[in-house]
């Protein structure tokens, strides 16, 4: 449903994506792998119209994003980025509130505020949901933001390097809720990830970059071997099975 | 960027500007000692070479310092409220202490321009927002507030028209005696290129600095006295011109990259050059009337600045 | 609602301020009089409190920060540059500068011409960075003060005295043409807008969050940027340049009204803009007595408080 055609990015002479074509597995996660300037998150942020593309189409439910109505698309594809120093001061149910923008365009219906509710209790944020984001803890806040994209109630979900700047207990929490969102609402998630043991354990499908190409693609096991990882890295790794999942060791 | 080409073409420069003018004087004029020309190469011609020289030195030097110090290449003694504040040290002197001459506004202007720039400094490193772009927008900000205080006292005093000239930056008026106040630029420069090597590392961070067993704190302000006195005297005695500042040590960045020790006296030659050439363009264009300076500046500095970050922003944004 | 008791307070305020003004310093016997002179003035100062206080409203939602203003688009030393011109090469006496209508709509063209063609150079090049197009804007102010500079220099002083008027904000350039023509160019910014205000609780998240959420960002933003502009250039063309009022009362409108909701922070603005504008001129008038501008005053206000603001710990 989601796949792209040619796909290509330059900034200035330099071009970061070349020619890719991919497509992602529907009801399943997908992570993107790959060293930095790799052109992962580029297109990450192309798929999600926050870069523009050179050429080539990303075509979405039959229909290149950029055709779509800006409205309709986020009610089907919405994009959480690491980035979210928020000049604002809201609470965590008004953040959550922003997620049915798409919706009711601010003014709350029934519905909206159900969703809400349901969006804040999934992510057990009940007790503190009248605090304001900048008093939380960043994980507090982390956890905030992916209510409000639950809320925002779309079948397609895009992470930006969800574990950046989190310790290991919450970036396995956090791979954990990813897991249970792809089981449980069905959503098809898209993650751009660095830690590739994390992505290995938690993906159903991964695809990895090189200097802005495609190398491979495929499920954990066939992308998670020594000569993939070793050509795209460029560092002599190793891969050990420990309880059926590739290990790669790289120290 | 060689060094040595860029003096000369200065020295050539520089004679080329001495024999501007309304009154015509000749080289064999001055060999012969003739005693009128003799009078206007040194009551007038001179002068104002060594003006436009210092002030071209100063005002870039004051530039590279700032640039060096805030860690941001849109820093300047224009984009960093030291000129405005500066200005409004100087009309203070002029309206409130008439009498006390050059050193009291020198002084005043100092002053005014060390709090205006250590205001800045201070928003600089508080802010959270750390975009490149917003740090001088935030300093046009203040500049405008401090440049709204003297438009006050002028509106008080009915002196409106008289600021815009003592304020706009203008070579046309200097004669022998009345522009000995830059010298006090020289030594500073001097200083600063001493020191330089401080000002890198200083520009480099408090925790960098203390790393490195600098005394963060006192280059910084050491800095920002040199940058404000620079201006200062620029200001009493030329009035304001823009861009010099700004665009200057940015030029030689490109061509040179920011080792300050190597690049401070690449960038007061540029400075010199830039000047000389706007001052003398301004002299020609309507001759035998002349363009004041600010505006010279004004229109190629605008140009340059507009071409630089057109190729340094919209490449990278798009 | 407490966000309504709010504004239900500040529209009292509002009213008193405005009957403060008008009342105030009556001699008996002269009422008509000073309403005749008064009420154009009220109308002019309550336009300019509504466009000021909304254009940096929205201005700063765009922009996402609460310290930069509309000020440095270069709206103002266009506005100079602009009047200097007009005095210097046709003089005082000119038909643009004696008749008042002629000269408010030949300043809003030429502001409006001016951002439109830098806003299409830049939107145009697919970048949407909005602080660059603010740096480009305070360097082409640079180049006007310099103009400006230059010919105020050598205007006559007799000339440069009407000039003056023009520079600092007065309520005396108003007359009811003006009022007329800048209430219909309000109205119709505000009915092209109205639809759309509901997309700035989504912008004032950040570029990514609302492009996320679905909002059309580029064309949104494009859209409210054109927007602040004309609503400053009526605001400047209609009683000069009030740099600081904007930030003033936005500011104070956000620590007043804490809510994101911009329907709430924009009716709030525009009350607190009047108020603010208001008591400004009753003092200027019956306290300092003309002997400071209105400008100064507001300036020198807003300008400790942006200090004030720029020297907290952490401001953002």
């Amino acid at each position: 449903m989601l796949k792209s055609k040619r796909l290509s990015k330059k900034y200035g002479k330099k071009t970061v994506v070349k020619e890719v074509d991919f497509h992602i597995p529907h009801g399943k996660i997908t992570s993107l792998i790959g060293p930095n300037g790799a052109g992962k998150s580029t297109v990450l942020n192309m798929i999600a119209r926050l870069i523009e593309r050179e050429s080539g189409d990303i075509m979405f439910k039959e229909k290149d994003v950029l055709e779509w109505n800006s409205t309709e698309l986020a009610k089907n594809l919405s994009i959480l980025k690491q980035s979210n120093s928020l000049y604002l001061k809201l609470t965590i149910k008004e953040l959550v509130e922003f997620g049915r923008f798409p919706y009711s365009k601010g003014n709350l219906t029934a519905e909206d505020r159900e969703k809400v509710d349901i969006a804040i209790e999934y992510m057990e944020l009940d007790d503190i949901k009248d605090r304001y984001l900048d008093e939380l803890s960043g994980g507090q806040r982390q956890r905030a933001y992916i209510a409000m994209v639950i809320a925002q109630d779309t079948e397609y979900l895009m992470l930006d390097e969800p574990l950046n700047n989190i310790d290991i207990k919450h970036s396995k929490n956090m791979m954990r809720l990813i897991r249970k969102l792809c089981n449980e609402l069905h959503k098809t998630v898209i993650l751009v990830m660095h830690d590739l043991n994390f992505a290995s354990c938690y993906s159903d499908y991964i695809i990895a970059f090189k200097d802005g190409k495609i190398l491979k693609a495929g499920n954990a096991e066939e992308v998670m071997t020594r000569e993939v990882l070793e050509e795209i890295y460029e560092l002599p790794v190793a891969i050990h099975n420990i309880e059926g999942r590739n290990i790669c060791v790289y120290y | 960027m060689n060094r040595l080409i860029v003096s000369i073409i200065i020295i050539m420069l520089s004679i080329a500007s001495v024999f501007v003018g309304v009154v015509g004087i000749e080289l064999d004029a001055i060999l012969r000692g003739d005693s009128h020309a003799l009078l206007i190469l040194f009551v007038s011609r001179l002068p104002r070479l060594t003006a436009v020289l210092i002030t071209g030195i100063a005002l870039s030097v004051a530039g590279l310092i700032m640039q060096q110090l805030a860690r941001n290449k849109y820093v300047s003694p224009q984009t960093g409220a030291t000129i405005f504040s500066a200005q409004l040290g100087f009309i203070i002197a002029m309206v409130y202490f008439n009498e006390a001459g050059k050193k009291m506004e020198i002084g005043l202007a100092f002053l005014f321009a060390m709090i205006g720039t250590t205001i800045f400094m201070i928003m600089v490193q508080r802010t959270k927002f750390k975009n490149v772009i917003y740090i001088p927008l935030i300093g046009m900000m203040l500049g405008n507030v401090i440049s709204a205080v003297t438009e006050f006292i002028s509106y008080r005093y009915n002196i409106v028209q008289n600021l815009k000239d003592w304020s706009a930056g203008n070579f046309s008026l200097i004669l022998k005696g009345n522009y000995e106040t830059l010298y006090i630029c020289l030594p500073l420069v001097i200083i600063a290129f001493i020191y330089a090597n401080y000002f890198n590392i200083a520009g480099m961070g408090d925790d960098f600095a203390k790393n490195l067993g600098v005394n963060y704190k006192l280059v910084l302000y050491s800095g920002l006295g040199i940058v404000s006195l620079l201006t200062a005297g620029v200001v009493v005695t030329v009035g304001s011109i823009p861009f010099v500042g700004l665009i200057v040590p940015n030029l030689v960045s490109i061509l040179k990259g920011d080792r300050m020790k190597m690049t401070l006296i690449d960038t007061a030659l540029l400075g010199a050059m830039f000047l000389i050439v706007c001052d003398i363009v301004g002299r020609l264009i309507i001759f035998p009337y002349e363009l004041p300076i600010g505006l010279t500046v004004g229109v190629v500095g605008s140009g340059i600045f507009l071409l630089m970050i057109w190729r340094r922003e919209v490449k990278r944004a798009a | 609602m407490q966000l309504n008791k709010k504004k239900f307070l500040l529209l009292l305020l509002t009213i008193c301020s405005l009957c403060l003004y008008l009342f105030i310093d009556i001699k008996p016997g002269t009422f008509d009089y000073a309403m005749k002179l008064r009420l154009p003035k009220v109308a002019g100062v309550i336009l300019a409190a509504v466009c000021l206080s909304a254009g940096t409203l929205i201005f700063q939602t765009l922009v996402n920060n609460r310290i930069l203003t509309p000020c440095i688009l270069g709206l103002t030393p266009l506005y100079v540059l602009t009047q200097t011109v007009i005095i210097f090469f046709w003089g005082s006496t000119s038909l643009l500068v004696v008749n008042k209508t002629a000269n408010f709509l030949l300043t809003i063209v030429i502001m409006l011409m001016c951002s439109m063609f830098l806003y299409r150079i830049l939107f145009e090049r697919q970048s949407q960075n909005i602080l660059l197009l603010l740096l480009i804007g305070t360097v082409l102010g640079s180049l006007f003060s310099s103009f400006n500079q230059t010919l105020q220099r050598i205007i006559d002083p007799n000339e440069f005295m009407v000039l003056q008027n023009k520079l600092f904000a007065s309520l005396t350039n108003i007359n009811a043409e003006i009022l007329f023509l800048g209430a219909i160019l309000l109205f119709s910014v505000i009915i092209w807008c109205y639809k759309d205000l509901k997309y700035l609780d989504v912008i004032s998240m950040g570029k990514e969050q609302a492009i996320s959420l679905g909002v059309n960002y580029k064309q949104k933003v494009k859209k409210f940027m054109l927007a602040v502009t004309i609503l400053i250039s009526l605001a400047t063309a209609m009683i000069g340049p009030v740099t600081f009022l904007g930030f003033l009362v936005v500011n104070v409108t956000h620590e007043i009204i804490k809510t994101y909701k911009h329907k709430y922070l924009i009716i709030a603005s525009v009350l607190i803009g009047c108020i603010t504008i208001l008591l400004g001129q009753t003092l200027v008038e019956n306290v300092f007595h003309f002997n400071a501008t209105l400008t100064s005053l507001i300036t020198f206000t807003g300008g400790s408080y942006f200090i004030y603001m720029v020297m907290r710990e952490n401001n953002a």
